[in-house]
C-alpha cells in the first residue's frame, strides 16, 4: 500500500486524530473514469449537496457513506445523469460504460420474466455469457426461474450478474447488500472484490452502514451535504470497535471506517469545508 | 363456406388490429397505463370532430389529436399539483364532451355517433384496411425498434437512464405508437372499447408466458381469436360487432383463468 504513495503526496497522517492509523487512501493508479467537480445541487429551494468533488478511477473501489438524507442518492443520481447539477461539472471518460445495480428493483408479477431473459436487458447477450456471469456470482441454479420467485440475496446476485454482462468500465452499486443477512453480506462483498480483480473496473458503492464497509474499499467518502471526510478504512482485525461488537470472530470481507470530522454540523453550510486529504 | 365480402373485410381488419394491439397492450398493462389508453381513445373522438370541422382526413385527425394529447399528458406528468389520474380524467372527459358538442353543432353532417363510440367493423372498406395495415406496420416497426429500451425503462427508469438509454425519446416514440394504434383500432371497436382490445388479451396471455416476448405473441393470438369468435357470434346472433368482440375477449380471459388455475393445481398435486 505504502509504495503506491508517490513522492509528491505528502504524508496525511493527522496528529489530531487519536486513533493511531493511516486515514489516507493510496494514490489511485488507474485512469479516472468519472469525476464530479464542486457539485452543488438544489432541490425545491434546499441545498441537497454542496460543493462536492469526487473521482472514481479504474481498478478502484470508492464507498460513499453518510446518514439518511445526506445527499448520497442525490449525488449518485447526478453522476448517473438522472438529475442536472445546479452548479459544478461532471466529467466522464469518453464512451464510459456503466453497469448499475439499483437499490430497489421490483418486477411486477404482471410482467413474466425469467432470470435468463432478465440478463439480456437491455441488450441481448449470448446464453453462454449469461451462464458464465451467473456462475461467477454463484446463482447458476436460478437461470430458468422467474425473477419474482428469487430471494433477496439471489436477486442481488442476479442484478450484479446483469450489470457485469455489460462489461462496464464503472460499476455503480446502490446499497448492494441491503436486505441481505450478515453472512450473505460478507459473501457478496467478497464476490464484488473478486469480480473487480478479474475485470479491473472501477466501483462506486453506496453503503447504508456508517462504520462497517467492504474491506477492499480503497477510499471511503463520508458525505453529509458536503464531503465530511474521506480516507482508507481499517482492516476489521485491527479494530477494537469491531472486535468488541462481534467478539473477535473475524468476518472476512469487512472493514471499519473511522470518521475524521474536523467540524460540527450545528452551523449552516455557508462556508467551505475541507476533506482530510486536502488538509 | 362462403362469406360475404363485408365479413371477410371485417375479419382482415380486426385481425390486423389484434396483431399490433397484442404487444402494445402488454406495455400498457406493464406500465399501468390502462387509464391513459382510455384518455387517448376518448380524445380520438375529438380528432373526428376537428377533422369534420376543419375538413381534413379523419384518420389523420385522430392520429394527430391522440399524439397531441399524449404529449400534453407526458408534459404535465412532471408537475405535482394535480394527481395524474385526475389529470387523465379531466382530459378524457373534456375531450369526449367537447367533441360531442362540436359534432352537435355540425348539423350539416349526419354523423353516425354510435359507430364512432362502439365501432362498426362490418362497415370497413378497403381504404380502412389500408390504413389499418399501413398504420399497424408503422406502429409495429416503431415498437420493435424501441422494444428493448422500453422494456428496460419499464423495469427501472433510472437504471435505463444510467446505462445510456434516452428515456424521453423512447417514451415519446411509445406515445406515438399508442396514438397510431388507437386511431386504427377505433374502426373496429370504437372509442369506448379500445382499451379493452389492448389490455384484455395481454392480461389473458400473462399466465401462459414466461418472458415478455412470449406474452406479446400470445396476446396477439388471443386478440385474433377474439376477433374471429366475436365476429362469428355477431353474425350468428345479430349482435353489435364491437361489443361482441370484447365479450369474446372476456370469455377467453375467464376461461384462461379457470383453465390455468386447474392446470396449476394439477401440477401441484403431481409434484
Amino acid at each position: 500500500m505504502e509504495d503506491i504513495l508517490s513522492d509528491k503526496t505528502p504524508n496525511f497522517s493527522d496528529p489530531s486524530c487519536g486513533c493511531g492509523h493511516d486515514h489516507n487512501a493510496p494514490e489511485p493508479s488507474g485512469e479516472p473514469l468519472i469525476q464530479a467537480e464542486n457539485l452543488t445541487i438544489n432541490f425545491g429551494g434546499k441545498t441537497a449537496i454542496h460543493d462536492v468533488s469526487l473521482t472514481v478511477h479504474k481498478n478502484e473501489i470508492v464507498t460513499l457513506i453518510g446518514p439518511n438524507g445526506a445527499g448520497k442518492s442525490t449525488l449518485l443520481r447526478a453522476l448517473l445523469q438522472a438529475i442536472k447539477p445546479t452548479k459544478g461539472e461532471i466529467w466522464r471518460k469518453h464512451g464510459l460504460v456503466i453497469g448499475y445495480v439499483p437499490q430497489k428493483l421490483n418486477i411486477d408479477p404482471i410482467m413474466p420474466m425469467t432470470v435468463e431473459r432478465f440478463l439480456s436487458i437491455p441488450d441481448k447477450r449470448p446464453l453462454s455469457e449469461r451462464e458464465t456471469a451467473l456462475k461467477d456470482v454463484g446463482a447458476h441454479h436460478t437461470l430458468k426461474q422467474a425473477v419474482q420467485s428469487l430471494s433477496g440475496g439471489e436477486f442481488q446476485r442476479v442484478l450484479l450478474a446483469r450489470a457485469i454482462l455489460r462489461k462496464p468500465d464503472l460499476l455503480v452499486l446502490d446499497e448492494p447488500v441491503q436486505g441481505v443477512d450478515f453472512q450473505g453480506q460478507t459473501e457478496l462483498y467478497k464476490l464484488i472484490s473478486r469480480l473487480k480483480e478479474q475485470s479491473g473496473f472501477g466501483i462506486l458503492m453506496v453503503s447504508h452502514d456508517l462504520h462497517i464497509v467492504m474491506a477492499e474499499t480503497d477510499r471511503v467518502v463520508c458525505i453529509n451535504g458536503h464531503v465530511c471526510c474521506s480516507g482508507a478504512p481499517t482492516q476489521v482485525s485491527d479494530s477494537p470497535e469491531y472486535l468488541a461488537l462481534f467478539g473477535g470472530q473475524t468476518k472476512p470481507g469487512l472493514a471499519v471506517y473511522h470518521h475524521l470530522h474536523d467540524h460540527s454540523h450545528d452551523s449552516s453550510h455557508d462556508h467551505p469545508h475541507t476533506t482530510s486529504d486536502q488538509a | 363456406m362462403i362469406f360475404e365480402d363485408f365479413f371477410l373485410r371485417a375479419l382482415v381488419a380486426g385481425i390486423g388490429v389484434a396483431l399490433i394491439s397484442g404487444p402494445l397492450g402488454c406495455f400498457v398493462v406493464w406500465r399501468r397505463m390502462a387509464y391513459f389508453g382510455d384518455t387517448l381513445a376518448h380524445s380520438a373522438l375529438l380528432g373526428v370532430a376537428l377533422g369534420l370541422l376543419l375538413g381534413f382526413n379523419l384518420t389523420v385527425g385522430i392520429i394527430g389529436t391522440a399524439i397531441m394529447i399524449a404529449l400534453t399528458v407526458t408534459l404535465f406528468q412532471h408537475q405535482k399539483r394535480i394527481a395524474s389520474d385526475t389529470l387523465l380524467g379531466i382530459m378524457a372527459h373534456s375531450s369526449l364532451a367537447i367533441s360531442l358538442v362540436v359534432l352537435g353543432l355540425l348539423q350539416g353532417y349526419r354523423v353516425d355517433l354510435l359507430s364512432y363510440l362502439f365501432g362498426d367493423v362490418l362497415a370497413v372498406n378497403y381504404e380502412d384496411i389500408y390504413w389499418i395495415y399501413g398504420g399497424g406496420a408503422v406502429a409495429l416497426s416503431l415498437l420493435a425498434y424501441i422494444w428493448k429500451d422500453l422494456l428496460a425503462l419499464t423495469l427501472h427508469e433510472e437504471l435505463a437512464r444510467a446505462e445510456g438509454i434516452n428515456v424521453m425519446l423512447i417514451q415519446t416514440l411509445f406515445m406515438i405508437t399508442v396514438a397510431i394504434v388507437i386511431a386504427i383500432a377505433m374502426k373496429v371497436v370504437g372509442v369506448l372499447l379500445i382499451t379493452s382490445l389492448l389490455i384484455i388479451p395481454a392480461a389473458a396471455a400473462r399466465r401462459f408466458a414466461k418472458t415478455p416476448e412470449q406474452m406479446a405473441v400470445i396476446a396477439s393470438l388471443i386478440g385474433s381469436l377474439s376477433i374471429i369468435i366475436g365476429l362469428f357470434g355477431s353474425l350468428e346472433w345479430d349482435t353489435p360487432s364491437g361489443p361482441s368482440i370484447v365479450v369474446a375477449e372476456v370469455i377467453l380471459f375467464l376461461s384462461g383463468l379457470i383453465f390455468g388455475g386447474l392446470l396449476m393445481s394439477k401440477s401441484r398435486r403431481l409434484s
